[in-house]
């Protein structure tokens, strides 16, 4: 989520060489899954079904081991997220501080429902449970950067910074 | 002139980087020497980003500080809050864990050491994996993840055991709502970790280390992950610690966005690269818990008081505290308060002094209605239950936990029964499906919460029920806690929870 994500158009899946070429460095590593995982999301921005056959051939595992790990965790996808992505924080110390209210408000603004992505890609809003901004709730991130202390008009100002 | 700029997320969620970037600018367009240290947080939010400038050894804060100020405060025209230290909030902690943060570059070796840092390192190296036990146990330090497990007994379960490779794990999978401790210390004074770490390694006979912070901290895996750099090119970790010969090595790993990951055996289970459903226990991780080799899991708070303990001594630390809540706890302060952060102190403390003192009473003015406890798996309390001490069987006996200390508070306008059904909602979306109470039960809690909302009051007991099951059939906390939140939002604001609210409607 560090490095830019591709525009759902100029996305070509990459091959299997590409793949072990970003996974081989993890192979020594002792339960090294999570951190391959980690590093085709990086770069790719999520991560291809075309990883699958090179991931499991690597660690000697099964198809569905592979999918009940990709399936299991938030933060794999199986396709591109919009450009950016905004995560709001749903847990109760931003609900203490008004953050449900906020959060319907923006996703009707957007015309989008959590895992959404807007119709022209810009942003996908996705919820999170605490970012350990709880002193300055409400709180979200917007591509790993972290904002305190949200309210509609700073929303605003970063979804016109990410062109939503 | 040194000025220091928090780089503590919370402290750059308002405005930190943007503040440190004006001083540098306009400190060159008035041709000052300065020297910017990114220092990591005090603990008092309401006044990040919290500048501090030392001019002639004193160090005056200033805050909270936006950008636009900076011109004001290097010309003198901004007001000193005067020394953190004599902050009143600040002034009435007992910060042993979290002595150094806030107060040191978190990635200069030689402050950390010039602070204190690896004196109990140095101790350890020196006593028997006996003593170094012992040592935990006089201190009377508990699991800080929540469970509050003696670490003495479970370091000496893991140095009996026999085994080629053995595993200290460090659970940085601070997912409850309102703590932000593990992130606080992570962020600014990481070596404290590592410190804790590699005594336990020694203590253990461990020389392997992992820990496993979750990924919603970007900014506590990149300050962590270098400080493991650092620590292994000045000697602390690696093959001979300090001279030792003694052998200790760790790595950073990222979670994945699932909460049930902070419960230990789910944590393992994704360390290993698998998914993180819990495993039955026995065997304990202590005998069977990393790749099935002995494993001491420990939370962050719990690692990082250990150098301190060596330090100072266990007596010293078990000098503070009540019965058998023994030292400090970094408690935070969350939601919505005035002042908000973290404070550390001794155990004892009423919880209504913490919200109406410390905390000094909600942000909105309006009245505390209730305080949830220990994250998502904590009972609310009401203000009726405000005298109870802050202590582990002071809050079991109100049918409440501690957990990892987190408080968040709540004004008047909150409804409880919609945290009530959040709770299980949550349950059900963090569910790992392993056990049926858990994954069934928190779905048919919501459903069960929904139908006491439309009226039908019958349901109530149904509710009453399901959360029995729960608490006893559950494998892991997750499930087994869920009816903390919603039994308590349920029987102290019974109102919220009444058939003519939406029936009305």
């Amino acid at each position: 989520m560090r490095t830019r994500m591709p525009a759902q158009s100029d996305l070509t899946p990459p091959d299997a060489s590409e793949i072990e070429a970003v996974i081989r460095p993890f192979l020594t590593l002792e339960g090294p899954l999570l951190p391959m995982l980690h590093a085709l999301q990086e770069v790719y921005g999520y991560v291809p079904e075309t990883a699958h056959a090179p991931l499991c051939a690597a660690l000697k595992i099964t198809r569905a081991e592979l999918k009940g790990v990709l399936s299991f965790y938030h933060d794999f996808r199986a396709c591109p997220s919009g450009k950016h992505v905004l995560k709001i924080c749903r847990a109760e110390a931003c609900q203490a501080m008004g953050a449900t209210a906020m959060a319907e408000r923006l996703l009707k603004k957007l015309g989008v429902d959590w895992h959404g992505t807007t119709a022209n890609g810009a942003v996908t809003v996705e919820p999170v449970y605490c970012l350990g901004l709880c002193a300055c709730a409400p709180a979200a991130m917007v591509d790993g950067k972290v904002i305190g202390r949200v309210s509609d008009t700073r929303l605003d100002v970063v979804l016109a910074e990410v062109g939503a | 002139m040194r000025i220091y700029v928090p780089r503590d997320s919370a402290a750059k969620a308002l405005g930190a980087d943007e503040v440190a970037d004006a001083l540098m600018v306009e400190a060159q367009n008035r041709g000052l020497e300065v020297e910017i240290i990114r220092n990591g947080t005090r603990g008092m939010i309401w006044l990040e980003p919290l500048v501090e400038i030392e001019k002639n050894g004193v160090r005056l804060a200033y805050g909270p500080i936006a950008p636009d100020d900076a011109a004001a405060l290097l010309d003198g025209r901004v007001e000193a809050l005067g020394s953190v230290e004599d902050i009143p909030f600040f002034a009435r902690q007992t910060r042993l864990t979290f002595a150094r943060c806030g107060v040191i570059d978190p990635l200069s070796i030689a402050d950390y050491e010039a602070h204190g840092g690896l004196a109990g390192l140095k101790r350890a190296i020196a006593m028997s994996q006996d003593a170094i036990i012992d040592e935990v146990k006089l201190s009377g330090l508990r699991g800080r993840g929540g469970a509050g497990f003696p670490t003495g007994i479970k370091w000496d379960t893991v140095r009996l055991a026999h085994a080629a490779q053995k595993y200290i794990v460090c659970n940085a999978d601070e997912g409850d709502s309102g703590t932000f401790a593990d992130r606080m210390i992570m962020e600014g004074d990481p070596f404290t970790l590592i410190e804790g770490m590699a005594i336990a390694g020694i203590g253990c006979g461990a020389t392997k280390g992992y820990i496993y912070i979750r990924s919603e901290y970007p900014d506590a895996i990149a300050v962590m992950s270098r400080a493991v750099e650092i620590a292994r090119a000045a000697g602390v970790l690696g093959v001979d610690i300090l001279g030792s010969g003694k052998a200790f090595d760790m790595e950073v790993r990222t979670g994945a966005g699932a909460y049930v990951c902070g419960e230990e055996t789910s944590l393992l289970n994704s360390l290993e690269g698998k998914r993180g459903v819990v495993r039955a226990k026995p065997p304990l991780p202590a005998l069977e818990g990393f790749l099935g080799r002995p494993t001491v899991v420990n939370n962050v708070i719990s690692l990082a008081t250990v150098p301190v303990i060596f330090a100072k001594g266990a007596a010293h630390y078990a000098g503070f505290g009540l019965g058998r809540s023994k030292g400090t706890m970094p408690i935070q302060i969350a939601g919505n308060v005035q002042f908000g952060g973290l404070f550390e102190t001794a155990f004892g403390m009423p919880l209504g002094e913490l919200v109406n003192t410390v905390a000094g009473g909600t942000a909105s003015g309006r009245p505390v209605k209730a305080v949830q406890v220990g994250g998502p798996l904590g009972a609310y309390l009401h203000p009726d239950q405000f005298d109870t001490p802050f202590g582990y069987e002071e809050f079991d006996g109100q049918k409440a936990l501690i957990g990892h200390a987190g408080i968040v508070v709540f004004d008047d306008s909150a409804d409880m029964l919609s945290m009530a059904r959040f709770a299980m909602e949550f349950c059900a979306v963090e569910s790992c499906g392993k056990c049926t109470p858990c994954r069934i039960g928190a779905v048919r809690g919501v459903e069960t919460i929904d139908r006491i909302a439309e009226g039908d009051a019958g349901a109530i007991a149904l509710l009453t029920d399901l959360c029995e099951v729960m608490t006893d059939g559950s494998l892991c906390a997750l499930g087994g806690f869920t009816p903390f939140p919603v039994m308590s939002a349920l029987r102290h604001f019974p109102e919220d929870f009444a058939p003519h609210k939406e029936a009305a409607e």
